[in-house]
């Protein structure tokens, strides 16, 4: 039984980033793993997951889903192994600070090194971003600029669009990933959910076809026509 | 005026559009005071909201009687009712507002009522965060002379926080099923609570007492009770008759002849109505964003018959297709869903995910030919195709 959390998507869910959580459980089930799908909502104590799943926000909430984090067990449940996959405001939640409403700077949960403050312009349209061999394709929707501390890893290289600073997007720290591609990433980048799955699970896991295969073609093709191996393998045009 | 009409029909005769903005945009250039004059010694209404707009408008000026001057074309930004403003020069006016653009319209227009229906996540590519509306709307309302009547939503914490400040106010106590974007408060951020008897915060922000209007039975404006019998489907739309109803009662309509009127309203610029497509009947529902989805799935009726849903991703329909995650598509278990549109992909996708039978129709050939009527959900874009490919019973 593997069991996944979904972090307050009451305060950080605006983007339809519950689709994360939905899109792992349900790429699990269907290789007959058994999931337990849980919620936290802001007056509920942290479940123990193995995974946890934050979602974007907006500035009133972003703040009070960092409060509410920060009085929880998260930051000892991550350090005692427990996965994190967040997107957007979750993202910046996890680092050191960041800036909301202006320029006042919040202290976020501080279980990774960096920072966002806030940028010049707002960044929104796709992103496309190069993750090894493959291409994570998503939307962005933000105005923060994140920078990554010594020693932290990108999670990818922007190809199209902002991400962390136009260079490079999100991050890879210990167990925790993170991206700017907001909402049901997983749901466009089904590689993407079962590179997660099989890091949770500490084991590989079976190829499983479905339409969002149809869907991430088609999205590579649209947001990086040349530039995919795996597309032009799979595309004779 | 010569300029705007010219540009009308040339905009006609060059087959873009339907005629109203191309003008509207000369004429704001032309003149940009043109909106105030053309409003000066007019009876004013706007209307704004994240859903409902287009319909509330419709029955406002159904409502009112006779001669109304309306955007009626959903051109609901400045020049759009310029255009509608110098197409019809009767006195009383009822203007559909984009939420972007209310400030500037109220300050414009100088209005008797205006309206404000909900607010939720919309397009977010375009206004970014819900909440910077509501901060703007507040601005602009705490602005307003006593002359103009801000008729509220009162069960829509983000409307409320706008409304709030505004000198003269009447509150709608109406259904509105949508919380996702109002869990924390706008005045200090903590958590709201909802019951049945309405809604708080721990800082004292809360639901209004001093209702006007109440649909917790039969709808009563101002203690009239008014029997609701409209020809426009769902509770949705009742919570929009009632805060149109509000508003007519401020503008002077006698609320018993109004309500005839609204109730006889059977299809709003297309939306609600049954159309024909190769012989086969099509009821048309403009779906566009999660509060406004979720209230559409709620009017299909019990079973398993198809559903066609059509998603595009243009400007008017917003280009990120994420929100299709924050509508319960799970009520459709059971059904299959033939999936329309550039983002079809997308939706095919999330309904995978929701356990929901799919059908990817890549050529509307594959579409099944039948006897029976179908339902078709689609976003703005993809509903105007859809107008524009059937043709009424």
């Amino acid at each position: 039984m593997l069991t996944i959390a979904s972090l307050l998507p009451d305060l950080l869910g605006t983007y339809g980033d519950a689709g994360n959580a939905l899109v792992l459980a349900s790429r699990a089930r269907a290789r007959g793993i058994s999931i337990e799908l849980l919620e936290m909502r802001r007056d509920d104590e942290l479940p123990e997951a193995s995974l946890y799943f934050m979602g974007g926000g907006e500035d009133g909430p972003q703040r009070l889903a960092c409060e509410v984090l920060r009085a929880s067990s998260l930051g000892a449940r991550v350090r005692d192994g427990a996965n994190v996959f967040a997107v957007c405001a979750g993202l910046q939640i996890l680092g050191q600070h960041f800036s909301v409403e202006g320029d006042d700077e919040f202290t976020g949960l501080g279980l990774v090194d960096i920072a966002t403050r806030r940028g010049t312009t707002r960044s929104v349209g796709d992103i496309c971003v190069q993750v090894g061999d493959h291409l994570l394709v998503g939307f962005e929707n933000h105005g923060g600029v994140t920078t990554l501390g010594e020693g932290v890893r990108a999670l990818g290289d922007v190809r199209n669009g902002r991400g962390n600073d136009g260079v490079v997007d999100g991050f890879r720290a210990g167990t925790m990933w993170a991206t700017y591609a907001h909402g049901p990433v997983l749901a466009q980048n089904p590689w993407l959910a079962d590179e997660l799955l099989a890091t949770v699970l500490g084991e590989d896991v079976e190829p499983l076809s479905s339409v969002a295969d149809l869907l991430y073609e088609e999205r590579c093709r649209v947001l990086s026509p040349h530039s995919s191996f795996e597309v032009r393998r799979k595309d004779p045009h | 005026m010569m300029a705007v009409r010219g540009a009308n029909w040339a905009s006609r005769a060059a087959h873009r559009g339907a005629g109203t903005v191309a003008g509207g945009q000369i004429g704001l250039k032309i003149a940009p005071d043109l909106l105030a004059s053309l409003a000066v010694g007019r009876t004013v209404v706007l209307v704004s909201g994240t859903n409902g707009k287009t319909t509330t408008t419709a029955l406002i000026a159904a409502g009112w009687g006779g001669d109304v001057a309306s955007n009626t074309t959903g051109a609901n930004m400045p020049a759009g009712h310029v255009a509608a403003l110098v197409r019809d020069r009767t006195g009383r006016v009822v203007l559909e507002t984009d939420e972007a653009w209310l400030g500037d319209v109220m300050t414009a227009t100088q209005p008797k009522v205006v309206v404000l229906l909900n607010l939720s996540r919309d397009q977010l590519d375009r206004a970014n965060e819900v909440r910077r509306i509501a901060e703007r709307w507040r601005a602009a309302i705490a602005a307003l002379g006593s002359a103009t009547i801000v008729v509220a939503n009162a069960n829509d914490p983000l409307v409320v926080y706008a409304a709030c400040d505004a000198p003269n106010v009447r509150w709608c106590d109406v259904p509105t099923p949508w919380r996702a974007d109002a869990q924390s408060c706008p005045r200090c951020t903590l958590a709201i609570d909802y019951d049945v008897a309405g809604w708080r915060c721990a800082c004292g922000f809360a639901k209004p007492t001093d209702l006007t209007t109440s649909l917790d039975g039969p709808l009563r404006v101002a203690g009239q009770t008014l029997e609701l019998a409209l020809g426009v489907p769902g509770v949705f739309n009742e919570a929009n008759a009632a805060m149109a109803l509000s508003a007519l009662r401020e503008v002077g309509s006698d609320l018993q002849d109004a309500l005839q009127r609204v109730n006889a309203v059977s299809t709003v610029a297309g939306r609600f109505s049954v159309r024909t497509w190769r012989g086969r009947r099509v009821r048309l529902l403009l779906a566009k964003n999660p509060a406004g989805f979720e209230a559409l799935l709620w009017t299909l009726g019990p079973g398993d018959d198809d559903v066609w849903i059509a998603i595009n991703a243009h400007l008017a329909d917003g280009h990120d297709p994420s929100w299709l995650y924050d509508v319960a598509f799970e009520t459709l278990r059971g059904r299959t869903v033939w999936c329309l549109g550039e983002r079809r992909l997308d939706l095919a996708t999330r309904l995978a995910y929701a356990d929901v039978s799919v059908k990817v129709v890549d050529d509307l050939e594959q579409l099944p030919v039948s006897e029976e009527p179908v339902t078709l959900f689609a976003n703005y874009t993809a509903f105007s195709e859809w107008l524009e490919r059937s043709t009424p019973c």
